[in-house]
């Protein structure tokens, strides 16, 4: 039953190419896109509970063996994050059933949606660094397509620049590929991660980590490549947003979850210095470049970049209490981020702007907005009972175990500039005095709905975070213990 | 050989730069062209440029002499289709801009800083 590995890629390629097939109207569409988004999301869930209960599942494609053919290899952490996709894919499918236009709807969106979707997951699954290529690249076309879809001005602008970071990181990966090649003789990670710790060629080797840690950042966002996220982000309808924050950057921070602990855990004494340094100065410039935003878009592209620092902060302390701090953190984090964005969508629905000095007053006229953005916004700045505060103290506890006071001190310095942030627009929406009485509706329940589910989840995974916990300090062993996943993938024959 | 490879390699990437850094869009598009043979050239001169034969075996029988390494050529296959396909896009969305905006200068897509008498929007 090791096939069910593949149906996380096939459903949503499989149902994209059908949604593209059907009469361009929105109905059949959207009901395609929820029923694979649902089957996709039901997989993956009975994914992770094989994996639970009986370790590393592998997949030999076409009956390969391993170093050779293609290798899909789920873990806990690739499970887990398959099911996260899936949740965010389908709600993100819900919210566009209600935030789009029909003719939005009746367009390409849906199937875009589920390519990107395909290609998110075959990058959690693949054990292969070109296959992960590959399915970067399509999750990345399918990208450029959905922020280009209809695009005015403004959007051609942050797409091209977006577009042109994006194709110089997969140069730049292409290489570190090859150095990888010419240094281990392999891509596959199992092979790899066997192979690399006996070079020849060590400096070749850190070569290709530090070019692997840039295409990465990249896609993740992390400091010194994060200037293209609120450079395009703010641009596109916010479901898109929501997706891409919720998937996209996820997707490098995987990716270097996958890697670095996999391949270059012998040479910490370069790697984690470098990671720990992006994770600070990523806190740092996203809450910054946060503080002084009034357009509300930009301003969450920014606290992006923030907790992205958060998540690569556990990745660089390496202990296991703090990559499973940093798992945790990851899953309350692309639910707080998703349901902020699904917020924002309703508010600007309300109040046709998404500048904050043109919103005000809502917390008389929408009181349930208020409440759904709250809930969100006090976990992402961990304040208790919702999720954030449990994730975020586990990460500060990891880091004062490592003795890293300074990154502890950041962590907990930023946390409380996120609050700042987050009650700056509180008062901008929801207390000041309205600038114009133009009040609309709340918006469709298929907008709220969504937000309502991600505000319930944060709650319940704030008073039972025990679970979640569990999993991640499981997902976290099993990251630390290579033995096992090299020997999962590469067979019987090591 | 090696050498020779790796001086277009280089070159390659200074052109690529190089135009990626002029301020219109469709020498964006060039570089970004530019920059992906490059790539591509890395990658194959990274696994050792050497006469060998294909990686075919006579049937039932060993290797006559040294064999080429035939990951590194599937590698590039993939890359040269997928920066194709990207090329392609890209190529799209520079015509799109170019109509929209009327040139293919990049000041004049630039909407980063909004007047100062509109703020916000």
């Amino acid at each position: 039953m090791k096939n069910v590995l593949i149906l996380p890629v096939l459903i949503p390629l499989a149902a994209a190419a059908i949604g593209l097939l059907l009469p361009s109207r929105a109905g059949p569409r959207r009901a395609l896109a929820l029923a694979a988004t649902a089957a996709l999301t039901a997989v993956a869930a009975g994914l992770l509970h094989t994996v639970w209960r009986e370790g590393v599942q592998v997949l030999r494609v076409g009956g390969w063996e391993a170093p050779v053919g293609i290798t899909l290899a789920a873990d806990l952490l690739s499970a887990m994050m398959v099911l996260l996709s899936g949740t965010m894919g389908l709600l993100c499918v819900v919210y566009s059933a209600g935030s789009l236009e029909e003719r939005q709807e009746a367009g390409a969106h849906y199937p875009l949606v589920l390519v990107m979707l395909a290609g998110v997951c075959g990058s959690f699954l693949t054990a292969d660094l070109f296959n992960l290529f590959v399915w970067f690249e399509l999750m990345l076309v399918a990208s450029f397509v959905l922020l280009a879809l209809e695009a005015e001005r403004e959007r051609l602008e942050a797409c091209l620049k977006y577009m042109t970071l994006s194709l110089l990181g997969s140069a730049l990966f292409l290489i570190a590929l090859a150095l990888l090649y010419a240094v281990g003789g392999s891509l596959n990670l199992a092979d790899l991660a066997m192979r690399l710790p006996g070079t020849k060629q060590p400096p070749l080797a850190t070569a290709a980590a530090m070019l692997l840690l840039a295409v990465f950042g990249l896609k993740a966002a992390a400091f010194p490549f994060s200037f293209w996220l609120p450079a395009s982000y703010h641009t596109p309808p916010v479901v898109v947003t929501a997706l891409f924050s919720a998937l996209l950057t996820k997707v490098g921070v995987y990716a270097l979850f996958r890697t670095f602990p996999l391949l270059f855990s012998g040479d910490p004494g370069l790697t984690q210095p470098v990671i720990l340094g992006m994770a600070v100065l990523s806190m740092l410039v996203g809450v910054t470049g946060a503080v002084v935003q009034y357009d509300l878009r930009r301003l969450l592209s920014f606290e992006i970049i923030s907790q992205v620092g958060y998540l690569l902060a556990g990745l660089g302390l390496s202990t296991r209490a703090a990559l499973a701090a940093a798992i945790a953190y990851w899953v309350h984090y692309v639910c707080a981020k998703s349901a902020l964005f699904f917020v924002t969508g309703a508010l600007e629905r309300v109040t046709g702007t998404h500048h904050l000095g043109k919103m005000g007053g809502l917390s008389r006229t929408h009181p349930l907005l208020g409440l759904l953005f709250l809930v969100p916004a006090l976990s992402l700045a961990g304040m208790p009972p919702f999720s954030g505060f449990f994730a975020k103290m586990a990460l500060l506890r990891a880091a004062l175990r490592a003795e890293m006071w300074g990154v502890a001190g950041v962590g907990a310095a930023v946390g409380l500039l996120t609050l700042y942030i987050l009650i700056k627009v509180w008062r901008e929406v929801f207390w000041k005095t309205p600038p114009q009485e133009a009040q609309g509706p709340s918006g469709p329940a298929a907008m709220l709905g969504p937000c309502v589910v991600l505000a319930l989840l944060m709650v319940g995974l704030g008073l039972g975070a025990r679970p979640l916990f569990v999993l991640s300090d499981a997902a976290a062993g099993q990251l630390l213990d290579r033995d096992t996943y090299i020997h999962a993938v590469l067979g019987g024959d090591t | 050989m090696e050498t020779g490879l790796i001086l277009v390699v280089g070159m390659l990437y200074a052109a690529a730069i190089y135009s990626m850094l002029r301020r219109s869009t469709v020498r964006l598009a060039l570089g970004l062209v530019l920059l992906g043979s490059a790539t591509n050239l890395a990658l194959f001169t990274t696994n050792k440029v050497t006469r060998s034969l294909p990686p075919l075996l006579p049937k039932g029988g060993a290797p006559v002499g040294p064999l080429a390494d035939p990951v590194p050529q599937s590698f590039i296959l993939t890359a040269i289709v997928i920066n194709f396909g990207m090329l392609a896009l890209l190529l799209v969305l520079v015509h799109l801009a170019e109509r929209t905006v009327g040139s293919d200068e990049m000041k004049h897509l630039n909407t980063e800083v909004p007047p100062p008498s509109a703020p916000g929007e």
